[in-house]
C-alpha cells in the first residue's frame, strides 16, 4: 500500500483535498476572529483600564459593573445575545462575522483591562513620582516611564489570554460562523468519522505553539532589565 | 536671594499631624541640612516642597512664585496646574531609594528627562549627560542598566539625573539611608562636591558627622515641628536643647 492509500484509509469516505482546503479555509476565519479580537480589545482594555482606576466614583463604577457583566457571564451567551438580542431590542441588525468580533471584542477588553491594572499596580510608586519630580507630564509620565514597564510585566498572563483566545474562536460556531470548529463538526456528523477531530487539534496546537513562541521571544527581548 | 521660603506649613494624615507649623528658608548657595528623629515630618517636609504631597495649610515660595499661599479659610490656596508644573522645574528630588527608570540604559535615565521635558535636542542632552556622569565618576556605566549596578552607583545616577534639569534647589530625601555603611562614602563625596560648587541643596539625613562637616545650616525638627535652626556648630557643639542633646547621644558611640 503507498502512502497516499493509507492516508485515504484512515478518512473513509471523506475527500481529503477537499477536506484539507476547507479546513484551512476555517483556520483562516479562525485567525480572523483572533486578530480582528485582539485589534479591538487590547486598545479598549487600556481605555477600561484607566476608567477602572480612575478616583471618579462616576467614571470607576460604570466600569466595573461592565467588568461584572462581561466576566460574569459566558462569552457564548454573549455572542449569542449581539447576533440575536440587538435586532428586537435596539433595531440593529448586524451579521453573524461582525457580532462574532463585537462579542469578543467586548468581552476579552474586560480580561485585558483587569491584566493591565495588575501590571500597572504592581509599577512602584516611586516611579510615578520620579517622573512627576522631574516634570514629565501625566500622558508623558505614562507612555515613556510607566507603560514600558507594564508590558513586560503583563506578558506572562497575555500570553495566556492570547492562548485561550485561539481556543474561544470555536465558540463562534454557535451562530454558524464557518471557523475551524464548525467545518470539523460538520464532517464529523455528514461522514461519522472522528479523525477531523485529531486534524483539529493539530490546527489549534500549531496555532497555539507560535503564539507560545512569540511570547517566549518577546519576554526574552524585555529581559534585557529587571 | 531666596531660593525657598516656607511659613507655617501644617500637614495631617488623617488624624496625624505630621507637620504642625513649620516654617524654613533657603538662600542661594546655601546648604541647609535637616535632622531629627524618625517620624518627625523631615521627608514629609520635603514632599510637601516637592509637591509629591499638597500642604493643609502654609505659604510656599519657590525662586519667588508662589506654589501657594495660606488661605483665610484654613486651607492653602495653589496656584494654577500650569503654574505648579512650572515651579516644579526649580526643584530636583533625589530619592531615598533611587527611583531610577529600570527600563532606560544609566545615560538614558539622565538624558529622557532633559528631552521629553525641557525638549532639548538628543545631541544637547547626551552631552550634558556625559558631562554629569563623569562628574559623578560613571562614565565607564553609561549605557549599563539600573539593575546591573550598586546602590551607591545607582544614587549617584539619580543624582546626575536630577541635576540635569539644572534645577535652581536640589533636596535629598535621606539619600545614603538605603544604602550599605561603605557606598554611603561615594555618596556624601558626591555631594560634598556639589557643596563646593555652591549647589543650593536641602538634604535630610541621618549622617550626622556628614551634616556638621558639610551643611551651612543645620534644622532640627521633631514631632512636626522645627525646634533649632543654627549654624551646625550652634546645633552640635553648644545646643542646651536636651531634645536635641539627647537624639545627638544616640550617634557617638
Amino acid at each position: 500500500m503507498d502512502f497516499a492509500s493509507i492516508i485515504q484509509s484512515i478518512f473513509g469516505s471523506i475527500n481529503v483535498e477537499i477536506f484539507f482546503s476547507k479546513m484551512l479555509a476555517g483556520a483562516l476565519t479562525t485567525l480572523e476572529i483572533f486578530f480582528l479580537t485582539l485589534l479591538f480589545s487590547l486598545p479598549l482594555g487600556m481605555l477600561l483600564c484607566l476608567g477602572r482606576m480612575s478616583h471618579l466614583k462616576v467614571v470607576s463604577m460604570p466600569v466595573r459593573l461592565y467588568l461584572l457583566v462581561m466576566r460574569g457571564t459566558p462569552l457564548m451567551l454573549q455572542i449569542l445575545f449581539v447576533f440575536f438580542g440587538l435586532q428586537p431590542l435596539f433595531g440593529i441588525q448586524v451579521d453573524r462575522f461582525s457580532a462574532t468580533i463585537i462579542a469578543f471584542s467586548l468581552n476579552y477588553a474586560a480580561y485585558f483591562c483587569e491584566i493591565y491594572r495588575g501590571g500597572m499596580e504592581s509599577i512602584p510608586k516611586g516611579q510615578f513620582e520620579a517622573a512627576k519630580v522631574l516634570g514629565y507630564s501625566k500622558s508623558t509620565s505614562f507612555f515613556k516611564i510607566i507603560l514600558p514597564q507594564v508590558i513586560k510585566r503583563i506578558i506572562p498572563p497575555m500570553g495566556n489570554e492570547f492562548i485561550t483566545l485561539v481556543k474561544d474562536t470555536s465558540l463562534a460556531k454557535i451562530i454558524a460562523v464557518v471557523e475551524l470548529m464548525k467545518v470539523t463538526e460538520e464532517y464529523v456528523n455528514s461522514a461519522v468519522n472522528v479523525v477531523p477531530f485529531f486534524v483539529a487539534a493539530v490546527f489549534y496546537l500549531v496555532m497555539n505553539g507560535v503564539v507560545s513562541r512569540f511570547f517566549s521571544v518577546v519576554e526574552k527581548k524585555l529581559s534585557y532589565y529587571n | 536671594m531666596k531660593i525657598l521660603e516656607a511659613n507655617h506649613l501644617v500637614k495631617s494624615f488623617g488624624s496625624l499631624e505630621v507637620l504642625k507649623d513649620i516654617s524654613i528658608e533657603v538662600k542661594k548657595g546655601e546648604v541647609l541640612a535637616i535632622i531629627g528623629p524618625s517620624g518627625s515630618g523631615k521627608s514629609t517636609l520635603l514632599r510637601c516642597i516637592t509637591q509629591l504631597e499638597d500642604v493643609d495649610n502654609g505659604e510656599i515660595v519657590i525662586c519667588g512664585e508662589t506654589l501657594c499661599a495660606k488661605g483665610e479659610n484654613g486651607k492653602a490656596q495653589y496656584a494654577s496646574k500650569q503654574q505648579r508644573r512650572k515651579i516644579g522645574l526649580h526643584l530636583g528630588l533625589v530619592f531615598q531609594n533611587f527611583n531610577l527608570f529600570p527600563h532606560l540604559s544609566v545615560i538614558q535615565n539622565v538624558m529622557n528627562p532633559q528631552t521629553e521635558v525641557l525638549k532639548k535636542s538628543k545631541d544637547e542632552a547626551e552631552k550634558h549627560a556625559k558631562e554629569l556622569l563623569a562628574k559623578v565618576g560613571l562614565t565607564e556605566k553609561e549605557n549599563a542598566y539600573p539593575c546591573e549596578l550598586s546602590g551607591g552607583q545607582q544614587q549617584r545616577v539619580s543624582i546626575a539625573r536630577a541635576m540635569a534639569m539644572n534645577p535652581d534647589l536640589l533636596l535629598f530625601d535621606e539619600p545614603t539611608s538605603a544604602l550599605d555603611p561603605e557606598l554611603t562614602g561615594e555618596i556624601l563625596k558626591v555631594i560634598k562636591g556639589l557643596a563646593k560648587l555652591k549647589t543650593t541643596m536641602v538634604i535630610v539625613t541621618h549622617e550626622m558627622s556628614f551634616a556638621k562637616n558639610v551643611a551651612d545650616r543645620v534644622v532640627f525638627m521633631d514631632n512636626g515641628y522645627i525646634i533649632a535652626d543654627g549654624t551646625p556648630s550652634e546645633i552640635f557643639d553648644n545646643t542646651d536643647n536636651t531634645r536635641i542633646r539627647e537624639f545627638l547621644a544616640k550617634f557617638d558611640d
